[in-house]
């Protein structure tokens, strides 16, 4: 069931309130975003589109308390984002986030289980890293060093990583940029799986259209603003995505 | 293990060759850290002790004769706690297996006990005992240089009459920790020596009967020095007093204290020197890092890693190195220390001395070892705390090159490889600049270190070859007539003799005074000769006095001014004299003054102290035996052996030394060209692939890399040059002292040794760096994303 159905039901998760970003670089100034409203729930899974350079890892990168909007109003719960000093928004992302990058971004001297714990080690209920590896499928691989995996393997790692610490906020950019579609559908799958066993909020930024149907909630986004939102009546396995 | 904490080790691993040679500079500063302050710990604490327990005197006087009750007297004064008198005397030795003669000091032991002052550590045998006149105790450097035991004879001229002497005990005394002979450079222990004898014995051989002519105080806690000293001097005036002077002044404590201040000095230079370098290696160094791990630096901090964890993560690396170093240097340290306290010990004799450094000089080490790598990383590591993730995660923009500006000229004749050099230079001034200043630095040690070989080649020089030429210095044992002089010239063997006259006196110009025996020269002397700054010979003048700079530097006199002369010997008149000169010299504080001159000024006839002798080497056998036999020499100086002993000393303490610093100059200039080599490496290891996928050949792709630290130690080599004198100068200075300074010649070969030892560390490490650069994985690099 859609969430958005049935509102007065759920609080969301997340509350975003006429957000904009503005980066200043000289004297050129280039808005990021320009005015977001967003609520994202518990247990929901959007998919965010749009052409490159129109605001969505600026906006994901505010979600996730890596960065504060110019103006506008951010709220995860009862927590103000927008009102955090650098010192809350460690904390705030040490305890409820978790993330998955393009180019997974393993520490290249750790390996496998060692990234896994990087994590899990300032955790307060993490899972073990062997479990969270075996969850995405990785148990045979534990020991091995980045250098020795493959990418849809790294980024699986990078993705057990991400849900070690059982966030609440799962926040993902272009998982699959840099992996074919087979591999792509594999990483895909385990995001869906352990989203939905861990009950996260999940945001997933791709390119690639036919990935918004494993959605239940898609965002367009251009120039900065959001152009269009729609529910999906019926999310489709990743498993069964093509491109 | 904590996941972060294996991060920091297999990263730490991966830089290990520049954390290695990091840690070796640091070890180094750290050594020489723990051993010239451990050195100096050990000496003081030794000195203290053995002067403590041993009772080493505060003032000493001399004179010519004085009463015995003028001892009680001097026992009375306020602010004297006991007093020994004694005779000492100097005398000729005729040692067994030593053809020359030797020079020896005899000093008085009571007939009863130890001396309450200056007390004697027997070594081996006993003391002597009363009514065995004939027995002697000798210092443990002679005994040991000539091999003389207990029971051994050898033969001495007390007062015109040769006597055989028996060895009955070997021991060392507070009061010749360095047995040197006055006036000489360094000690020559088969030639000098001290040897104690009973009281009585010494009062009969030099008819002193109830009379001393050699007093020694110790000082209550609150006596005052100066008031002693002028009491001393007061009481002991009727009586030949020869100025009575501090511990302070005395020799073999002087010699010490200089020595102790003057590693003081080494060691507040050359470990701030390794532990500076060291620390801007790491700053090098972990700037890249953090560059390189931008990123992962980012992602930490998504992860929700703090800043102070992020920073605390760097500082915890540099620990790691700096601590590899301080294990390296301890170690080090610890074995140099033993090493160079095993050469004082030989020097400077203690019945006691060993490397034992206070805990303090421990956590000193580790304090500043700590302290280096936290200065050197701190900026880096707050560099990295400060990151805002997102901008981390996201690649830094490429490096903003420029056009030369100014150097449109050259660039025109460039090709693209130097242009690449260049380009680099001037994107990075800063730390190009302190690269070539850390080259520059390693070539000024080297140059410092090898200086000394100049120096001590230029003392020798200009004291035993064109100062003076005689061969045999002979002291006699009381001024006699010129006579003496054709006696002397007489012996066999003797081509020239040059007559000189030595009166101990005190100059005085206003409230400064200061104690020197005035030589009285002929007008002018070819044999001992006073050379200005160009190797001129100075004559002396007819009348007034030709002071050594130094000497006037202290009274604060020039030519023209007046100072008043204080003998000390004979009527002891005390005159109006006028700074006829200055002259040049390294060695001591020497006043001469014309024979005749003197000689009136003494209200005696003419008369001498001694002679230089020009000799025939072929007959130094036959002179050796006379002089050994002559009732009236007291005192024989060879010059053939003094430098021959001379340089057996520098070979054995300073070679070494030299050798050191010179590896270690080598090492500072291999680290610092290595690790700047690493760093450019993975800096432009991209670049330098792409070009060899263009088609660039090993050779030219070494070149862009390797040419650049080439570039460097050129530049740096005159800056080397400079920073080498400058240092050599400094050292000069700090050993600029009233005995002796050290001149201060580098010769051009010396420049041109430090400057190609550097250029040597350089290609050396190019060699080694160039074998990474062949080994470049073209693939690799490109697929990677920086
Ligand atoms: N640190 C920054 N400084 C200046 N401009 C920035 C910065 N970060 C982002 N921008 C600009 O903000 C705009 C939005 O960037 P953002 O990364 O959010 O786009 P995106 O939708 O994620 O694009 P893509 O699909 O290419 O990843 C772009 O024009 C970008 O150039
Ligand atoms: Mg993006």
């Amino acid at each position: 069931m859609p969430p958005d159905a049935d509102p007065a039901r759920r609080r969301p998760t997340f509350v975003v309130r006429g957000v904009t970003k503005i980066y200043r670089t000289g004297e050129v100034e280039v808005a990021a975003l320009r005015g977001i409203d967003l609520e994202l729930f518990a247990n929901e899974l959007v998919v965010l589109l749009g052409p490159s350079g129109s605001g969505k890892s600026t906006l994901l990168n505010i979600l996730g308390g890596l960065d504060l909007p110019t103006a506008g109003e951010v709220r995860f719960g009862d927590l103000e984002l927008t009102k955090l000093d650098d010192r809350a928004l460690t904390a705030y992302r040490r305890d409820h986030v978790g993330f998955v990058f393009q180019f997974y971004n393993l520490m290249p001297s750790l390996t496998a289980r060692e990234n896994v714990a990087l994590v899990t080690e300032i955790a307060r209920a993490p899972l073990r890293p062997e479990d969270a590896l075996d969850l995405v499928g990785l148990a045979e691989r534990l020991d091995h060093f980045p250098a020795q995996l493959s990418g849809g393997e790294q980024q699986r790692v990078a993705i057990a990583r991400a849900i070690a610490k059982r966030p609440e906020v799962l926040l993902c950019d272009e998982p699959t940029g840099a992996l074919d579609s087979k591999t792509g559908v594999r990483v895909l799958a385990a995001i869906e799986r352990v989203s939905q066993e861990l009950g996260t909020t999940t945001a997933l930024i791709t390119h690639n259209a036919p990935i918004a149907a494993m959605a239940d909630r898609v965002i367009r986004f251009a120039d900065g603003r959001i152009s269009e939102q729609t529910a999906n009546l019926e999310r489709r396995p990743a498993e069964a995505l093509v491109w | 293990m904590r996941a972060l904490n294996r991060k920091l080790l297999r990263d730490l691993w991966h830089i290990k060759g520049q954390s290695l040679a990091i840690a070796l500079i640091m070890g180094c500063g750290i050594g020489l850290f723990v051993m010239m302050l451990g050195v100096i710990d050990s000496l003081e604490a030794t000195r203290d002790a053995y002067y403590e327990r041993y009772r080493l005197a505060d003032v000493f006087a001399g004179a010519k004769r004085a009463p015995a009750t003028i001892g009680r007297r001097l026992g009375d004064l306020p602010g004297v706690r006991s007093v020994t008198i004694r005779i000492v005397k100097d005398v000729t030795l005729d040692v067994p297996g030593l053809d020359e003669p030797a020079a020896g000091r005899l000093i008085s032991l009571p007939e009863h006990g130890p001396p309450p002052l200056n007390a004697l550590v027997i070594r081996a045998g006993r003391s002597v005992l009363p009514d065995r006149p004939d027995e002697v105790v000798l210092a443990e450097q002679f005994a040991e240089a000539n091999r003389l035991q207990p029971g051994d004879h050898l033969a001495a001229i007390l007062n015109g009459r040769k006597r055989q002497l028996q060895v009955v005990g070997i021991a060392l005394s507070p009061e010749y920790v360095y047995a040197i002979a006055p006036g000489s450079l360094m000690p020559d222990n088969r030639r000098y020596g001290v040897l104690w004898m009973g009281q009585s014995a010494l009062e009969a051989a030099f008819d002193l009967e109830g009379a001393f002519n050699d007093v020694s105080l110790a000082l209550r806690r609150d006596g005052s020095e100066p008031a002693v000293i002028a009491a001393v001097d007061r009481l002991l005036a009727p009586f030949g007093g020869l100025g009575a002077y501090s511990r302070a002044d005395q020799l073999s404590n002087w010699f010490l204290a200089s020595e102790i201040a003057q590693l003081r000095t080494m060691a507040g230079i050359f470990p701030v020197i390794f532990l500076g370098i060291a620390a801007f290696l790491l700053n090098m160094s972990f700037a890249r890092l953090i560059a390189l791990e931008r990123e992962q630096i980012g992602l930490l901090k998504a992860f929700g890693y703090r800043n102070g964890e992020v920073a605390w993560h760097y500082l915890k690396m540099a620990f790691l190195i700096s601590l590899l170093g301080l294990a390296f240097g301890l170690a080090m340290g610890a074995w140099l220390g033993r090493w160079n306290t095993g050469l004082y010990a030989e020097f400077y004799r203690f019945p006691f001395l060993y490397y034992r450094p206070s805990p303090a000089v421990f956590i000193g080490a580790i304090a500043i070892s700590l302290v280096a790598a936290a200065i050197g990383v701190l900026g880096a590591a707050l560099q990295a705390a400060r990151l805002p993730p997102a901008e981390a995660m996201r690649p830094p923009p490429p490096p903003l090159y420029r056009r030369a500006q100014g150097f449109a000229w050259l660039g025109r004749r460039l090709d693209q490889p130097s242009r690449m050099i260049l380009r680099h230079i001037l994107r990075w001034p800063r730390r190009a600049s302190l690269t070539s200043l850390g080259i520059a630095t390693a070539a000024g040690l080297l140059i410092t270190s090898l200086h000394w070989i100049d120096a001590v080649e230029a003392l020798i020089d200009g004291y035993f070859f064109r100062t003076t030429r005689q061969d045999v210095t002979v002291t006699l044992e009381a001024p006699r007539a010129m006579a003496a002089l054709y006696g002397l010239a007489g012996l066999p063997g003797v081509l020239a003799a040059e007559p000189f006259r030595s009166v101990p006196a005190k100059l005085k110009h206003r409230q400064l005074e200061r104690r020197e025996a005035v030589q009285g020269l002929v007008p002018a002397p070819r044999l001992n000769r006073v050379l200005d700054r160009t190797g001129q010979p100075v004559p002396i003048p007819a009348s007034g006095l030709l002071l050594s700079s130094t000497m006037a530097r202290l009274l604060e006199v020039g030519p023209g001014d007046q100072v008043t002369l204080a003998v000390l010997e004979g009527r002891r008149p005390e005159r109006e004299v006028r700074v006829a000169g200055l002259f040049e010299t390294d060695l001591g504080t020497p006043v001469y003054m014309d024979l005749q001159a003197l000689n009136r000024l003494m209200g005696e006839g003419p008369s001498i102290s001694g002679a230089y002798l020009l000799t025939d080497q072929a007959r130094a056998p036959a002179l050796n035996r006379t002089l050994k036999n002559l009732p009236l020499v007291a005192g024989v100086a060879s010059r053939a052996r003094v430098l021959q002993s001379f340089n057996e000393t520098i070979e054995r303490t300073l070679s070494v030394m030299i050798l050191f610093y010179i590896l270690f100059g080598g090492l500072l200039a291999f680290g610092v060209v290595y690790n700047s080599a690493r760093i450019s490496l993975s800096e432009r290891g991209r670049e330098l692939a792409s070009l060899r996928v263009l088609g660039f050949t090993r050779f030219e792709v070494a070149y862009i890399l390797l040419g650049e630290l080439l570039l460097l130690t050129l530049l740096a080599l005159p800056v080397g040059c400079l920073l080498g004198y400058g240092l050599s100068f400094a050292i000069t200075m700090t050993l600029d002292n009233e005995l002796y300074r050290i001149p201060m010649v580098i010769h051009r070969s010396t420049y041109g040794v430090g400057m190609a030892v550097t250029l040597a560390a350089t290609l050396l490490t190019s060699v080694l760096v160039r074998r990474r650069l062949d080994r470049l994985d073209l693939i690799a690099v490109l697929k990677t994303r920086e």
